[in-house]
């Protein structure tokens, strides 16, 4: 007996839906089991990360407001990664964009009016395509890889904001801090609407709608997949590889920047050292897991949100580091993809001898 | 500028530059064979804790470095039976060995934070190492003459070996190399197993070496710098070693910015320093070689064999 390959005519569309089901079934059982090897309560390590914030209702808003930026910014992902284009820098995107905001803060401290939350909408998401943007233009005047350019940004990126916060937008009145002056009520979006929905949640559904609506119905998203598909076929079909490019990093970088402004002003209040939080890098893992998929990217935002909060909740509770949280989430994506091959190939198990 | 500057500002270059060297001339050849593993960042942070945890156990930082380099390749195996035996997809999957190690680093390393072993400094009489001009030979902790060996090591075996050759060839061409019976899997796992483990020296460098003490991150995105190294190098040994010094100037850069404040210009500028030339330099060399060339031909493919 022998384990077998054989591969897909088409994609099963069942495994299609099955395997992220299935990665994170298996996640929980190999994490458990990894956690008991290094000495911790495995078992309930996975119940406190999984299940505690899906149980307490009172965790909920937690997950939903930690879920907005990691969807937002995986929607903008996936649309790259269709094309293979690979944005791996979202996690600088995102701190630009919240500077770029934070900057048009700055300058709007004595507006009262509530309108002030546009303009610095529209600096975060010109700010994260802009540092996108970079990547972009090396990748397609110089034809330098962009998974590494992005990477790097991402630490220019970190610089750049503890320079920010430290230098020309330190708060004058933060006992030296290194952080800048809260936000005025108007710069302010409330934490969640209604005390029902996070702002960044809502702005997530009607993204994920959005880009539904682009993906499946649009030329534009065709083209997308064409190129990262078939890449001589798209040439052959006209489209132009070069601005695909440029399209799905601008979207990209512009949704994480969104991203990034959006939880400044509804969860932070201001801007300091501990802004960047990895959501950037977290979303990568998002836009896999949800299939690269609209709606599967929103199920998917939720899932890791969990472990955010539930790796939260194993540090107080079982007492595991809190770099957990972020075990579980790469144990996912490694699993996601090993189960890729289920999607391609059938498996079958045949007797005799190769 | 005297003497005594100059050779301070050397042994610090050479010291800074060996991780980043060690963890590119890996990276070279898996790279050789044909396979992009961007999880170096995750594979040295989990030797420099294997090899702080081990040091701190045994006393021993020989064994220390053993242990790094097989937490390295045993880390790096994770990435080659997905890449390899299930053929998922290089970028996605290296990038998530990168996101491991760094969470799997912390979580072991939880409880040897604050805790320092005694440095792993140089086996050469005092006289030698700690001579104002002779330590510029003889200055240097072990490792830093071992990751020159084996950088010289790597650069004859790829060149005049037959097993290098035939490593070549893998990244080459691998359905040529598979139809005159060379097993590209094989190869591969091998020269995967081989990056890990130089990567996982490269990271107990920093946990043994420049800071005799564990910290999460530690390694603070050196192990991206080392990625654009390769390409830097234009996939040739001789030239890691140019590029290394080069990037271990602009971190030494940074440190003296640090500690003098000088150059007028913000510590921040200095620290973003190594990944802005990294960035300036990927693009000339890029644009220089825009079919392509110097890469090797299969790079980040997967192997699919026509049976």
């Amino acid at each position: 007996m022998r384990i077998k390959l054989e591969k897909r005519a088409e994609p099963s569309r069942v495994m299609l839906f099955a395997t992220p089901i299935v990665a994170v079934i298996l996640t929980m059982i190999i994490g458990a089991v990894l956690f008991d090897a290094l000495g911790y309560d495995g078992q309930r390590t996975v119940k406190e990360i999984f299940f505690t914030p899906v149980l307490a209702s009172y965790k909920w808003l937690d997950v939903a407001a930690r879920a907005a930026p990691l969807i937002i910014i995986a929607l903008g992902l996936s649309l790259g990664n269709q094309a293979k284009v690979w944005n791996i820098g979202a996690e600088g995107q995102y701190i630009v964009g919240a500077l770029c905001g934070a900057i048009v803060a700055y300058f709007t401290q004595s507006v009262t009016g509530s309108w002030v939350i546009i303009p610095m909408m529209l600096a975060g998401i010109v700010g994260g395509a802009a540092w996108a943007a970079i990547p972009a233009m090396l990748k397609t005047k110089f034809n330098v890889n962009e998974v590494l350019t992005s990477l790097m940004l991402v630490y220019v990126a970190l610089q750049v904001l503890s320079y920010i916060v430290t230098g020309p937008l330190k708060d004058p009145h933060g006992q030296n801090f290194p952080q800048t002056a809260p936000f005025t009520d108007a710069q302010l979006l409330p934490r969640a609407i209604g005390n029902i929905i996070p702002p960044g949640l809502l702005v997530a559904l009607i993204l994920m709608l959005g880009f539904w609506l682009v993906v499946s119905r649009s030329v534009y998203g065709f083209e997308v997949r064409v190129v990262g598909a078939a890449p001589s076929a798209a040439r052959y079909a006209g489209f132009n590889a070069s601005s695909t490019v440029w399209s799905t990093m601008l979207i990209s970088g512009g949704m994480a920047g969104l991203a990034g402004i959006l939880e400044a002003t509804s969860q932070l209040g201001q801007l300091n050292l501990g802004f960047p939080s990895g959501y950037g890098f977290t979303a990568i893992i998002v836009s896999f897991l949800g299939r690269l998929h609209p709606v599967g990217v929103f199920i998917a935002g939720i899932v890791l949100a969990i472990t955010y909060v539930g790796g939260q909740v194993a540090q107080t509770v079982v007492h595991v580091p809190s770099a957990s949280g972020g075990v579980f989430q790469a144990l996912m994506l490694f699993l996601i993809l090993a189960a890729d091959i289920l999607v391609r190939y059938k498996v079958r198990l045949v007797r005799g001898a190769a | 500028m005297n003497m005594v500057f100059i050779i301070s500002a050397i042994v610090t270059i050479v010291g800074i530059s060996t991780p980043i060297l060690l963890a590119a001339t890996g990276e070279l050849v898996v790279e050789k064979s044909g396979v992009l593993n961007l999880g170096i960042e995750g594979l040295m942070l989990v030797g420099a804790v294997t090899g702080f945890a081990v040091t701190f156990t045994t006393f021993n930082p020989w064994l220390g470095v053993l242990a790094a380099a097989a937490a390295g390749a045993s880390a790096s195996m994770v990435f080659a039976v997905l890449v390899l035996s299930l053929g998922s997809n290089q970028v996605a999957t290296g990038l998530a060995l990168a996101i491991f190690g760094i969470g799997l680093s912390t979580l072991i390393g939880a409880g040897f934070v604050g805790i320092i072993v005694p440095p792993f400094t140089s086996i050469f009489p005092d006289v030698l190492a700690k001579d104002p001009s002779w330590r510029v030979l003889f200055g240097y902790s072990p490792l830093v003459y071992m990751a020159l060996a084996i950088v010289a090591a790597v650069g004859w075996f790829l060149k005049y070996t037959r097993a290098g050759l035939v490593l070549r060839a893998v990244g080459e061409n691998d359905l040529s190399a598979h139809s005159i019976g060379y097993s590209v899997i094989g190869i591969r796992y091998g020269a995967i197993a081989f990056g890990g483990a130089l990567a996982g020296i490269a990271g107990c460098y920093f946990s043994m070496v420049i800071t005799p003490m564990w910290a999460e991150q530690m390694t603070a995105g050196r192990g991206w710098i080392a990625l654009a190294l390769v390409v830097f190098a234009g996939w040739k040994t001789r030239r890691l070693l140019v590029g290394a010094y080069f990037f271990g100037m602009l971190m030494t850069l940074e440190l003296y910015a640090k500690a003098t404040g000088f150059l007028y210009l913000p510590s921040q500028f200095w620290a973003a320093m190594p990944y802005i030339m990294a960035i300036v330099v990927l693009a000339i060399i890029s644009f220089r070689d825009r079919s392509g060339s110097e890469a090797p031909a299969c790079l980040g493919k997967p192997f699919v064999p026509n049976t």
